[in-house]
């Protein structure tokens, strides 16, 4: 069979089994439109700006475990889909993006809409591709979704030149079953010594922690890691892009670690013995001041990037390179053929300890506020969702809010970028996940700032019919700088607020779809259970919040994890701080 | 400590860059960096030097490790190895320096390649440091120009580094 690159590239995409590309025309891919004019076996949705594209990719691959797929044209298209690539890659997330390039012969000749898209790329992405032979394209393509979704997954770019999919020249067409890379090898075997002595050092734990993080995730070891901590009976927290990894009602469960993680989690991981990370990187928003991160514990980590262990902590006891699934068996294994059984008094004690750190409330608010509290919003959309939907977020205290007050049972419910905290991901992402799931309800909690940066996206989730519940926490703020502003510059607020915040109910249905603005507490839940009963619309609540909540607990920079700013200092009684 | 990397690389557009783009990012230090093409034209052989504690070291050879163009990496620091690295320089002579300036280019096994009334173009290979001791042990205001290849290294025995 000979087909033109154009065809192939569809044909290859075909093959990979993807289902959709994220994408917006121009020059450079013209002949590969015309190519998806042609054919029906990938869709394309069309987006309203290439950055949607790259989030709405990246929420379906996040909700799927299925790599996202991007086509962009030259110059300005694919810069515009660089901030997307980069948040793909901060949270590792499997993604293909196809971008046009002039045509070969004036590479270099700065010719219209050129950019040396590779270049700019190189550092947000885990490998990129320049094709100069039409005869390599589909293997190349083969190879960028082999880079993407194995090992560490993350976003490769594949840069085609206009002539490369001419229509008039065409080629055989084979796409491989199999490739293989010399200078790439995913696959880690480890070994059983590492496996035993990981085993020895948590049964010798009296106050242990298990710290599981995004890779769990991505590594499809939910089921796993909840089977690992029940066996121990240890407690487990979850870093912000780990959350889901274990159910988060379960009584074993203390919350997010972090920044802004409960006062159990950090107080727990700042005096413990033994922590196993499994699958998370010790990213600066967990650790605080590295030299006050865990004084007392003695570190396993697993990771499949050696890259991870010992970045930023160093003290690492046993490093365990691999993948959590297969890492987690065998723990589990090794556990049930160990004699030992974790330390069942000191345990006890651990917990009992924990349930006093619990005690202190880090989460509880002032519910009976005259005004719309954020955390109750989010509370009554997990009960409205019963606890099942999909939630995205964009970046901000609304973020955190959401984090802190939806708890994910399942994995894959919780999409939001953690690493590079783009404001704009979350509507197009919702979208991605609702193209993936168009059954389930996905959420979109997002704030008046950070919803401008993507809105446009809302004329992509019309013609798409892509029904997502935007929950708008109002705060006529930048609400998180804000509060670094209030923290850390005597309240000098520059540049944190607009006073020209546009009326959402008219511009969202402008773009077709229901707007509902919410000013009263009581009005919340009605207006939340409207929403979800109108199946096939896409709502936007505009729900005006107290302007001037805070997120706690809060470790500030250069703080350890001990030193955490709460809503209620301790020792005060919180009546006496509400009044 | 002073490392000599030795890394072997596809010999592909942009696999120098991908290289020296890691050490720009993660602000790491290139003291050199040399690349040929090996015996096997797929490939490149890249020498690096760099210096950094052992830690830092360590997160280099991981990220090196990481590029998917890198098929295999050594750093020579870890066993015996031979170093060496070539360089020219061109130095003023006069009447009165000639015969000491090539007394001291013997005794460090250097060869003059050129010669012209008032000039000398030495050429010398060694360790980076024997380089060093040349140029410091002759009149610095009569180097007019040093041109040096940066470190290239090899390990010492029947072990090496290839596919
Ligand atoms: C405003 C804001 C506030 C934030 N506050 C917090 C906070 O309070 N707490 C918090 O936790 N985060 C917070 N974050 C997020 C933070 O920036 C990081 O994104 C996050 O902590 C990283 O999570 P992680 O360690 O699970 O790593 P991820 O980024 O999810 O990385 C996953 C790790 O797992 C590894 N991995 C991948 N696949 C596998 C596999 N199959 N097997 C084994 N390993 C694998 C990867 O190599 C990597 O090391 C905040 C972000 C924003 C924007
Ligand atoms: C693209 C981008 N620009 C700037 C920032 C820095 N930033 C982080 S949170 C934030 C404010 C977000 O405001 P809003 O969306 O209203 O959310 P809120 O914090 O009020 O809930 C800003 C500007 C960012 N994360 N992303
Ligand atoms: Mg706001």
């Amino acid at each position: 069979m000979e087909l033109s690159g154009a065809q192939i590239l569809l044909q290859s995409l075909a093959d990979e089994g993807v289902e959709y590309i994220f994408g917006y025309p121009g020059g450079a891919v013209l002949h590969i439109y015309d190519a998806i004019f042609q054919q029906e076996a990938v869709k394309h949705i069309l987006v309203r700006h290439e950055q949607g594209a790259t989030h709405a990719a990246d929420g379906y691959a996040r909700a799927t475990g299925k790599p996202g797929v991007v086509l962009v044209t030259s110059g300005p298209g694919a810069t515009n889909a660089v901030t997307g690539i980069a948040t793909a890659y901060m949270d590792s997330i499997p993604m293909v993006v196809i971008s046009g390039q002039v045509s070969s012969p004036v590479i270099g000749s700065d010719a219209f809409q050129e950019v040396d898209m590779v270049g700019i790329t190189r550092p947000c992405v885990k490998h990129n591709f320049l094709v100069k032979d039409v005869t390599k394209l589909a293997e190349t393509i083969k190879k960028a979704f082999y880079v993407a979704t194995t090992g560490r997954p993350g976003p490769v770019v594949v840069d085609i030149p206009k002539d490369m999919t001419a229509p008039n020249i065409t080629v055989p067409y084979k796409y491989p079953k199999k490739i293989s890379l010399r200078s790439y090898n995913p696959v880690v075997h480890v070994a059983k010594e590492q496996i035993k002595a990981a085993v020895e050092l948590l049964l010798s734990a009296t106050k242990p922690m298990i710290y599981a993080g995004g890779g769990v995730v991505l590594g499809e070891a939910s089921a796993e890691l909840t089977d690992f901590t029940r066996v121990l009976g240890y407690p487990i927290t979850n870093t912000l892009m780990g959350l889901g990894a274990y159910p988060a009602t379960d009584k074993q469960f203390v919350g997010m670690l972090g920044m802004h993680g409960t006062y159990e989690a950090n107080m727990a991981m700042h005096e413990s013995d033994v922590i196993i990370a499994i699958g998370a990187r010790f990213d600066d928003r967990v650790t605080g001041k590295l030299d006050e991160f865990c004084p007392y514990a003695k570190i396993i980590h697993i990771d499949i990037d050696p890259a991870s262990i010992s970045k930023t902590i160093k003290k690492i006891a046993i490093p365990i390179v691999g993948d959590v699934k297969p890492v987690l068996k065998q723990l589990l294994e090794c556990l049930k053929e160990n004699k030992k059984q974790p330390n069942k008094k000191a345990l006890d004690a651990w917990w009992q300890q924990i349930d006093e750190w619990r005690a202190v409330q880090s989460l509880e608010y002032d519910r009976t506020s005259d005004l719309i509290k954020p955390q109750f919003v989010i509370e009554q959309l997990y009960q409205v969702t019963k606890g099942d939907a999909y939630v995205t977020s964009d970046v901000g205290q609304h973020q955190m809010w959401a984090a802190q007050y939806y708890p994910f049972d399942k994995p894959r419910r919780w999409i939001n970028s953690g690493g590079l905290g783009t404001m704009g991901f979350g509507l197009p992402a919702a979208i991605g996940v609702k193209l993936a799931f168009p059954e389930a309800d996905v959420a979109c909690v997002t704030g008046e700032a950070s919803i401008q940066m993507c809105i446009q996206e809302l004329s992509t989730a019309l013609q798409f019919k892509t029904p997502v519940k935007i929950i708008n926490l109002n705060n006529r703020y930048m609400g998180m700088v804000r509060q670094w502003q209030e923290f850390s510059y005597q309240s000098r607020y520059s540049n944190s607020y607009m006073d020209t915040i546009p009326d959402f109910v008219k511009l969202v249905e402008a773009y077709g779809h229901v707007g509902i603005r919410i000013d009263k507490p009581e009005e919340v839940r009605p207006a939340l259970e409207q929403a979800f009963a109108m199946k096939d619309r896409t709502v936007f609540l505009d729900i005006m919040t107290d302007r001037t909540e805070n997120v706690y607990p809060m470790i500030e920079a250069g703080k350890g994890h001990h030193d955490m700013k709460l809503r209620v200092a301790l020792g005060t009684s919180m009546d006496r701080e509400l009044a | 400590m002073k490392h000599i990397i030795s890394i072997l690389i596809e010999n592909e557009a942009g696999a120098l860059s991908r290289v020296a783009g890691l050490f720009s990012a993660r602000g790491y230090n290139i003291e050199s960096l040399t690349v040929a093409v090996t015996e096997d034209p797929s490939l490149s052989r890249m020498t690096l030097v760099t210096r950094g504690s052992e830690d830092v070291i360590a997160q280099i050879i991981k990220q090196l490790n990481k590029l998917i163009d890198v098929v295999k990496l050594i750093d020579l620091a870890d066993s015996p190895h031979i170093e060496r690295e070539l360089m020219m320089v061109k130095i003023k002579t006069t009447e009165q320096t000639r015969n000491d300036l090539r007394s001291v280019v013997d005794i460090f096994r250097g060869r003059i390649l050129d010669v012209t009334a008032n000039s000398y173009v030495v050429e010398m290979t060694g360790s980076s440091e024997k380089l060093d001791a040349f140029t410091s042990a002759i009149n610095s205001d009569s180097i007019i120009e040093v041109v040096r290849s940066g470190a290239t290294g090899i390990s010492r025995g029947e072990q090496g580094l290839h596919l």
